[in-house]
């Protein structure tokens, strides 16, 4: 997707150059050379397993079949009966809900973690190893963990996402802290800035590329983790739906759901690098 | 020449070691200098003879092995305000926009002493000072080296400070950039009468701006190696300087101090 829209763009730039009345002609162009590549490769892939699941016997069902199965479920995002039997709408809701306090809390917690990785160098000597143990542990081990701690789903659902986007919050952070050029730390000695202002004024700006870096990483992990989470954890939540599904051998209920949690990763990760190009217009180009 | 009054900034005995890997080395030694009150000094040396080293001193964000910088008859090993840097290569934040730069200085240094629209308008005056109040809200990678190092000035110069210290300020820039910035510091040193350091290893530079060129011998232990006092009266034209044979006395003497008795070794071999 990265190397379509560069592509587009590069297009796009080159048609500008030819000057005056073409410019919108030519960034449609780039809009339909951006649009139509992915298009055709999802048409080819319908047509492929449309083909390969039409015979009897197919463990899967075919895209035709999975739009009739499902259709009450496409069409019916919002019902509401209760208990866990929701529409999609709510059970996504649940997730990102879960997400959002998670990655949050994982946000604040890393930002100043890595501050303080990147900043002293005897935190980092002690910190670093640990963290660096802790960060491969895969996020459904800590589950059980924090099942003890809670008693509870809902916080420890929140708990997996946390310490799952940390890790390269933190690492990520730490080593945007370190890269702060030694001419904007002599500029806050001269102007006497105390640790606060240094902190909000020049260490946070400086290392915002890096910081969002680790955030759309982390984002990412969240997302993965929060799905497995809650088909062990139950409740309302997209993860659960497709634990459900499979159960009542929904199948095509699963590949619907599938597909709402990979675009809504999907706009995730853009809503994250969106920000961070926002933010760091000035930086990038420093 | 000297006055008898307290001196204004004074290095006293300045030596300063580094080790790096085991290995020792000297840089500076027994580094004495005493500046008044107004005076534009020169530091003048081969790359690598420690001048940097001597600025980064007095600004406190290094600390000197021996001896120590008294100013006002304190003494001072922190950086401070009171001795506003322009580094080489402008250090301008680069998140911030030019105005926001200035003002990043402007409202630490002087929240106490002035009011949030004296602080405004004083904002506004440093950058006219410099004549950059039409590129205010661009940010640093908008706008030309030779901008940059002005903006630099204006915020070193924003903080009031008692010694403004200039770290090799137009080494970057293009000749004529060099020229038109040279002037316009001489006119802004007439109109404030600060108290300047600066470093250059450009002997006109030099020559054209200092009142006193203090001339670094190579290091290690590098050292004061002469002093030269630049009797020309100011304001100071460059071009009726050119024939001006004080002028190219001091010129002769500074190059004969770089080039004949204190010549690079590798230069010299």
């Amino acid at each position: 997707m990265a190397l379509g829209t560069t592509l587009g763009r590069v297009v796009a730039a080159k048609r500008e150059g030819a000057r005056a009345p073409l410019v919108t002609r030519a960034a449609l162009k780039g809009l339909v050379l951006r649009i139509v590549p992915p298009l055709v490769v999802l048409a080819v892939f319908l047509l492929v397993w449309e083909i390969l699941c039409q015979r009897p016997g197919a463990g899967l069902p075919p895209p035709s079949r999975v739009v009739t199965d499902a259709w009450d479920i496409i069409v019916h995002p919002f019902y509401d009966n209760g208990g866990t039997d929701k529409g999609l709408f709510w059970h996504i809701t649940a997730s990102l809900q879960r997400v959002a306090l998670g990655f949050t809390l994982a946000v604040v917690a890393g930002v100043l973690l890595g501050t303080l990785v990147g900043q002293s160098e005897w935190a980092m000597r002690g910190l670093d190893p640990i963290f660096q143990v802790l960060r491969t542990i895969p996020p459904l081990a800590w589950l059980p963990l924090s099942l003890a701690a809670f008693r509870d789903g809902q916080p420890s659902a929140i708990f997996v996402i946390f310490i799952t986007s940390i890790w390269p919050i933190i690492i990520n952070t730490a080593v945007g802290i370190r890269n702060i050029p030694q001419d904007y730390r002599n500029v806050a000695a001269v102007l006497r800035l105390n640790a606060f202002e240094f902190f909000a004024k020049v260490m946070l700006p400086s290392a915002a590329p890096y910081i969002f870096t680790g955030l759309r990483i982390g984002v990412g992990l969240s997302w993965l983790a929060i799905v497995a989470a809650e088909m062990l954890i139950g409740g309302v939540g997209i993860g659960f739906f497709i634990w459900d599904a499979w159960n009542s051998s929904h199948i095509s209920e699963i590949i619907v759901a599938l597909v709402y949690v990979g675009v809504i990763g999907f706009v995730l990760d853009r809503l994250v690098a969106g920000l961070g190009h926002l933010v760091t217009r000035g930086t990038a180009t420093a | 020449m000297t006055t008898l009054n307290a001196t204004h900034l004074s290095l006293e005995q300045i030596g300063i070691s580094f080790t790096r890997s085991g290995r020792t080395t000297e840089v500076l030694r027994d580094v004495n200098l005493k500046i008044d009150k107004g005076e534009f000094v020169s530091l003048i040396g081969h790359s690598g003879c420690g001048k940097s080293t001597v600025l980064n001193i007095v600004a406190g964000l290094l600390k000197a092995s021996t001896g120590g910088v008294l100013l006002d008859g304190k003494e001072v090993n922190s950086p401070g305000p009171e001795r506003a840097v322009v580094f080489q290569n402008h250090s301008l934040l680069p998140w911030l926009t030019v105005r926001e730069n200035v003002a990043l200085a402007v409202d630490k240094v002087l929240k106490s002493k002035k009011s949030k629209p004296e602080r405004r308008d004083w904002i506004e005056h440093n950058l006219a000072l410099v004549n950059m109040t039409h590129a205010a809200e661009k940010r640093p990678h908008e706008i030309s080296g030779g901008m940059k190092q002005r903006v630099g000035i204006a915020r070193a110069l924003a903080m009031e400070p008692k010694v403004l210290l200039m770290d090799e300020p137009f080494g970057a820039l293009d000749a004529l950039t060099r020229a038109h910035l040279q002037d316009q510091l001489m006119e802004i040193h007439l109109r404030l009468k600060n108290t300047v350091i600066m470093i250059t290893h450009d002997v006109d530079e030099a020559v054209l701006l200092s009142d006193r060129i203090v001339m670094m011998t190579n290091g290690p232990s590098a050292t004061i190696g002469e002093v030269l006092t630049v009797p020309l009266a100011r304001p100071r034209k460059r071009l009726e300087l050119v024939e001006d044979p004080t002028y190219t006395h001091a010129r002769a003497e500074v190059l004969e101090f770089l080039y004949a008795r204190h010549a690079k070794p590798a230069i010299a071999a």
